[in-house]
């Protein structure tokens, strides 16, 4: 009987052989990331159980990106505990503020391969199943173990595929599909279970879609997401830097794998979509609501803050002016993604439009800082969840949408179809 | 054995609703406890009592990887989550730190706020003391209950560091 990828990684981690859906297993950690929020209960863990040093100083990532730049004291002590570790036990990957959202910078850093097996104290470490890894979020207690061990305890997840035919419609993005595809299956669609995403228009997708689709699989409950690797994973990790030891694995699924369930959409009935509150499942095509004012408009996390939403958002923008009861906050996922933005001029664009450009950061995703909510107001957000009062006052809303419907509703005021703004004129109101 | 009073919720119970994220610098769990449900249920960690369990809907806990969600309901002395079923990431969570959980659709669905409720993990029996109901629930699988009944995932290493 033929093996899924992810049954294939997680097997290549545990000694091998074939490994059944349901069976827990105790697999090696080839890498393992804790961020500014989530780290600080991992190092109280590591330091209660006595440990004296990690497995290994190259194989764990330290982010200080969720409240970051120190928002208040609290966070402050939180970065200070952080750094104080990394720097006691030498851990080679520690990334302070402003270096990036930790699931846009790994992968930049070359540090998260193909065919290893990554977790993160994260939700969204799910997200490196794009580059053909498996990978998924775990706690603090996970990260100490994994710390100390270099293991994560594992149930084998039963894998459903998701094969996407024909041909991408105008303004449509990874952003669309993912929201799409949870607004079918539900926020626990995929619950315990790993999505494997297919078809000819995975095939041709851009490496920074196929991350935001990686990204907000746990929306739908699932315990990883995966693509298979091919020309347009290998060409992009020419890019990124070589690191001594790391090397990963192409691994693709047997044709007669066992999957629990298939699910075919096709392209040409996606539109840009919009996520209504309070639930990434909550979705409707953009060109279906009207008269939706906005307060505020959020591009950037670590679904949407990479060069090609942010060279899409510029595409909009160029030329237009945000409109004068919006304000729109830019954050470029990496401090790389920044300067690429700057030299490519869309910094430029972004500033006189009338836009906020902000360091990476996490920020206001989470309702931390940077671009937080009133009551009753609104905000159209490229993030990744829209609960009840996620980015602000409980009784403030959020709208999830792609870079170029944030964009396009940051000019008119209100949600919309970017199909009606025009590059470079003023629209007509 | 563990008996309880009851606190029902419904369905998709995310991590923000247990402890919204502003609160997440601090890793005390009697600290975070003070902000448990504080925008979902105001005034919830008021009323909740050392011993009390809760009955959810499907997929409690989704969201974030926060383990300070699990934390913050055993800073206030939650003994039980009993829910229809729950997102992987706390799932585990809760089990790595100890905090018991069942997943069990009969039982919570016929939980009501305020019922007390009577759990014998070893029995895999849940008895409302309300109404008379009992219900099954399906052991935990043997892995797992080595690690829950080490009392979470650190004191399990701890445990195996010393048998080797």
């Amino acid at each position: 009987m033929g093996l899924t990828i992810t049954q294939k990684i997680l097997s290549a981690h545990c000694g091998g052989g074939e490994i059944e859906p349901g069976a827990f297993i105790m697999a090696e950690v080839d890498f393992l990331l804790a961020n500014d929020i989530t780290a600080p209960l991992a190092i109280k863990e590591f330091e209660a159980f006595g440990a004296q040093k990690v497995f290994d100083t190259s194989r764990i990532a330290l982010v200080l990106d969720h409240f970051t730049p120190a928002r208040d004291i609290e966070s402050a002590q939180q970065c200070k505990l952080v750094r104080d570790f990394a720097r006691k036990h030498n851990i080679r990957y520690l990334f302070q503020e402003g270096k990036g959202i930790e699931h846009a910078l790994l992968p930049e850093e070359g540090l998260t391969l193909p065919g290893e097996l990554i977790i993160g104290a994260d939700s969204h470490t799910c997200t490196y199943g794009a580059v053909g890894a498996f990978s998924t979020g775990v706690g603090s207690t996970d990260a100490a173990f994994a710390m100390i061990e270099g293991k994560v305890w594992l149930k084998v997840p039963e894998s459903i595929k998701f094969i996407y035919h024909g041909e991408l419609n105008p303004w449509v993005s990874g952003k669309d599909l993912i929201l799409y595809t949870i607004g079918d299956i539900g926020v626990n669609g995929a619950g315990y279970c790993a999505m494997e995403l297919c078809g000819e228009v995975i095939e041709k997708l851009s490496m920074d879609s196929r991350f935001t689709m990686a990204n907000m699989a746990i929306e739908a409950g699932a315990k990883n997401c995966v693509i298979e690797p091919d020309t347009v994973t290998a060409e992009y990790l020419k890019e990124v830097p070589a690191v001594e030891g790391r090397y990963g694995l192409n691994c693709k699924s047997d044709v007669d794998a066992v999957y629990k369930q298939v699910i075919e959409y096709d392209a040409a009935e996606i539109h840009p979509q919009v996520a209504l509150p309070s639930s990434p499942a909550n979705v409707k095509p953009a060109s279906e609501l009207s008269s939706i004012n906005i307060d505020q408009v959020v591009i950037g996390s670590c679904t949407n803050g990479r060069i090609g939403d942010l060279r899409t958002a510029a595409e909009i923008l160029k030329g237009n002016k945000v409109h004068e009861y919006v304000r729109l906050i830019i954050i470029p996922g990496t401090e790389k993604i920044y300067l690429r933005a700057l030299r490519e001029g869309l910094v430029e664009t972004f500033i006189e439009a009338g836009g906020i450009v902000s360091p990476p950061t996490c920020g206001p995703c989470l309702g931390g800082h940077m671009g937080i909510l009133a009551k009753g107001e609104r905000v159209l957000a490229t993030t990744n969840r829209n609960f009840v009062g996620r980015m602000g006052h409980p009784e403030s809303e959020v709208y999830l949408c792609n870079p170029a419907v944030a964009a396009a509703s940051a000019i008119k005021g209100e949600i919309t179809h970017p199909e009606g703004i025009q590059r470079g004129s003023s629209l007509a109101l | 054995m563990i008996t309880g009073k009851v606190h029902k919720f419904g369905d998709n119970i995310n991590t923000d609703d247990i402890i919204p994220a502003t609160y997440l610098v601090t890793t005390d769990e009697k600290e975070l406890s003070k902000h448990c449900f504080e925008t979902h249920s105001p005034g919830f960690n008021k009323k909740a009592e050392k011993g009390d369990v809760i009955a959810a809907g499907e997929n409690f806990g989704c969201g974030s990887s926060r383990e300070h969600a699990p934390r913050a309901l055993k800073g206030l002395g939650i003994s039980c989550v009993i829910a229809k079923s729950f997102a992987r990431i706390f799932c585990r969570n809760a089990i790595n730190i100890g905090l018991p959980i069942i997943e069990c659709p009969d039982a919570a669905d016929g939980m009501d706020e305020g019922n007390t409720v009577e759990i014998k993990f070893e029995e895999g029996m849940l008895y409302n003391k309300r109404t008379g109901d009992r219900y099954r629930f399906t052991p935990y699988p043997e892995f797992l209950h080595r690690i829950i009944s080490a009392g979470g995932l650190m004191k399990y290493a701890r445990r195996k560091a010393k048998n080797v």
